[in-house]
């Protein structure tokens, strides 16, 4: 089992919901970030999705963009976000390390290089929010070739025929979006989540995480009766840089494990 | 000449489908809705009469004697596109884009701008189809482009500023990908250029192309041949595709398309993706960018907002790659210079945009000869480029 399979059962085990953390790599500088990830890592978060900035996001609110912006004045790039991915790995060897991001700096990388780059600094998988299944079988190629997984996404808008075949061969977990718009944005009646939820985890064997608009502790333990893992990440970022960052993850952290 | 992309939008290696998931579905709707219109002759009928009694089509091939006088070498044709009606090219793809959107049951338009002229003509086939319309647009280019706000305002468009990054082109359009992936059940994004993801670069080629057929026409009717060289400005490149895309496959003649030197090339504050940028992944395509070794997008840099784009159409890079259509820049300053020249020896007063490919035929005349027929785009006119040239005469204590 790799490590992303082993923290999902050790969570079934436990029989919660994970909870997924994204932080900007990089926001404000190099130091901050890799003490706000250790923060993070200690106090609750069990899947880390690591960002790397880009200067043009669009599918991040203001929240995200602004923290890339952050970052990348900080004069963070990618290859500075494999190594802190690297730094984590040697500290927290359990954690699954996601890094997201988008098409561009990954494919000027080379999507052959970037692979055994993050396969070397232990990253366990990419999320790219601007490469749709259809651009993306280099990447996964790639990917699978070093033993890392091209996360899918699945919005609102897909339907069960094309999730099908989004996600025949899909490895690590599948990345429910619950919101019509950016991250950080208002998610969707919980109804609509739930029912869209069900079809989705009823067309695949992976564990499904649901993200985009969870700030509280309280939508989380909600969306965590639907899903395999809750993803968090401009509630996280804001939390990061206003200095309660700990007191935030262990706020979820405890929704999802019911207290304990 | 391989005129139509794969089917998954890709012009050789150029162009595809790079956005979020929960777009895709839509555009794959869009493809499919596209494709039908295409075929459909009561859609193109009634596209081209609207083109004809709206838009004012053809717009004239025009002698421009002074100008060939005073250049002294080609002979020098205009295609009249600034006598559209809003004064643009733009028009003949939003009304394009606005019969398919009510063909497909959306009564919401939405669009990005710089120069401001799309998101007018955005806004004209909104208030012509009683449809609503939002247009995204960037702080520096509202105050750049003032009439054009107002023009938008009064034709009853939500204008929404842009506060991020340069606050120019490539900051409203981000901020447009972000508002549809919001409203994309209820919401046409109308593109304003050949770029951004498949079906979009070439659908607005083939909406732009009625330029390129009317002067395949005109030229043979009015000179009695086609012309030996083509010009168009590019900053994602719809007039050029227009008008490239229907000449391509004649072989004599040669197509010339300009990028905004900005500054210069050397100096690294310019718009030319193809002259100064690499192959990269951009707002819904791979094409050539502006862009740093690490993958980030670099800020343009031009006189003219329509220009100021840090990406191309992926047919330009294609055409640029196979070598059929040749790429080079005009600086601020030599656009100037052709705006003034233009305005002085013919009475017309041509968008800086245009100004671009007026300052090449500059060059071009004299290394042709007077013998050659040289043909410019002339994609807009220029009135609402005026605060921003007569800022300039004040700067370097010119007179009007």
């Amino acid at each position: 089992m790799n490590r992303m399979e082993k923290t999902f059962a050790r969570l079934k085990r436990e029989g919660r919901a994970g909870l997924v953390g994204y932080l900007t790599a990089g926001d404000p500088d190099l130091e901050t970030s890799r003490a706000d990830c250790r923060t993070a890592l200690k106090n609750g978060v069990d899947i880390l999705e690591l960002g790397v900035p880009f200067s043009d996001p669009t599918a991040d609110g203001p929240v995200i963009q602004a923290a890339s912006q952050r970052a990348l004045a900080g004069g963070m790039t990618l290859r500075k976000a494999i190594g802190l991915a690297g730094d984590l790995r040697l500290e927290f060897p359990e954690t699954p390390i996601i890094l997201f991001g988008y098409a561009n700096p990954f494919y000027r990388h080379g999507f052959e290089e970037l692979a055994r780059d993050a396969a070397a600094a232990g990253v366990d998988g990419f999320l790219v929010v601007d490469i749709p299944w259809e651009e993306s079988a280099d990447l996964r190629r790639a990917l699978k070739a070093e033993g890392l997984c091209l996360i899918p996404l699945i919005a609102p808008t897909t339907s069960v025929e094309r999730a099908k075949k989004i996600l025949k061969g899909a490895a690590g977990f599948v990345y429910y979006i619950l919101v019509r718009g950016v991250t950080g944005g208002q998610s969707q009646a919980a109804d609509e989540a739930r029912d869209h939820l069900a079809a989705l985890q009823a067309v695949t064997k992976l564990p499904v995480a649901a993200g985009f608009g969870i700030r509280e502790g309280r939508q989380a333990a909600e969306y965590a009766q639907m899903a395999s893992a809750v993803v968090v990440g401009s509630a996280l970022v804001e939390a990061a840089r206003g200095g309660r960052l700990a007191e935030k993850v262990s706020e979820l952290h405890s929704a999802l494990t019911g207290g304990n | 000449m391989k005129t139509e992309p794969d089917r998954m939008g890709y012009f050789d290696e150029f162009g595809g489908r790079f956005v979020a998931e929960t777009l895709m579905p839509a555009l794959l709707r869009l493809d499919t809705a596209y494709a039908s219109a295409r075929r459909d002759p009561a859609f193109q009928a009634e596209f081209r009469n609207l083109l004809r009694d709206y838009v004012g089509r053809p717009s004239p091939l025009y002698f421009a004697k002074r100008l060939t006088e005073a250049y002294g070498g080609a002979k020098i044709y205009l295609k009249r596109e600034d006598l559209n009606h809003t004064g643009a090219h733009k028009i003949n793809n939003t009304l394009g884009q606005a019969l398919l959107a009510r063909r497909m049951g959306l009564k919401r338009l939405m669009a990005e701008t710089g120069a401001g002229q799309h998101g007018v003509a955005t806004a004209t086939v909104a208030a012509l189809f009683g449809m609503e319309c939002s247009v995204y647009m960037g702080e520096e280019d509202m105050v750049r482009q003032a009439p054009n706000v107002r023009r938008m305002e009064l034709l009853g468009a939500q204008l929404c500023p842009v506060s991020s990054g340069t606050r120019t082109l490539k900051d409203a359009m981000s901020e447009a990908l972000r508002a549809w992936v919001a409203a994309v059940d209820t919401t046409f994004y109308v593109i304003g250029t050949v770029a951004g993801p498949h079906p979009y670069p070439l659908m607005v080629r083939e909406f732009q192309s009625v330029i390129g057929r009317e002067l395949v026409r005109q030229s043979r009717a009015q000179i009695g041949r086609l012309p030996d060289l083509v010009i168009a400005c590019i900053g994602g490149g719809s007039n050029a595709a227009g008008v490239f895309a229907p000449l391509a496959r004649h072989k004599s003649v040669r197509l010339m398309g300009v990028e905004a030197g900005g500054f210069g090339i050397s100096t690294g504050k310019h718009a030319a993706s193809i002259g100064g940028g690499q192959v990269g992944i951009l707002h819904g395509s791979r094409s050539f960018v502006l862009q740093d070794a690490e993958g980030q997008i670099h800020n343009a840099h031009s006189i003219s907002a329509g220009l100021d784009y840090p990406g191309v159409g992926p047919e330009h890079a294609a055409w640029a790659r196979s070598g059929r259509v040749e790429y080079v820049s005009i600086t601020d300053d030599e656009a100037l210079q052709a705006f003034d020249d233009l305005t002085r020896l013919e009475g017309i007063i041509p968008a800086l945009e245009s100004s671009h490919a007026l300052a090449e035929a500059r060059k071009q005349a004299v290394l042709l000869g007077r013998d050659a027929i040289l043909v410019v785009n002339v994609s807009g006119r220029g009135d609402k480029d005026l605060d921003t040239v007569l800022a300039i005469r004040k700067e370097q204590g010119r007179g009007v």
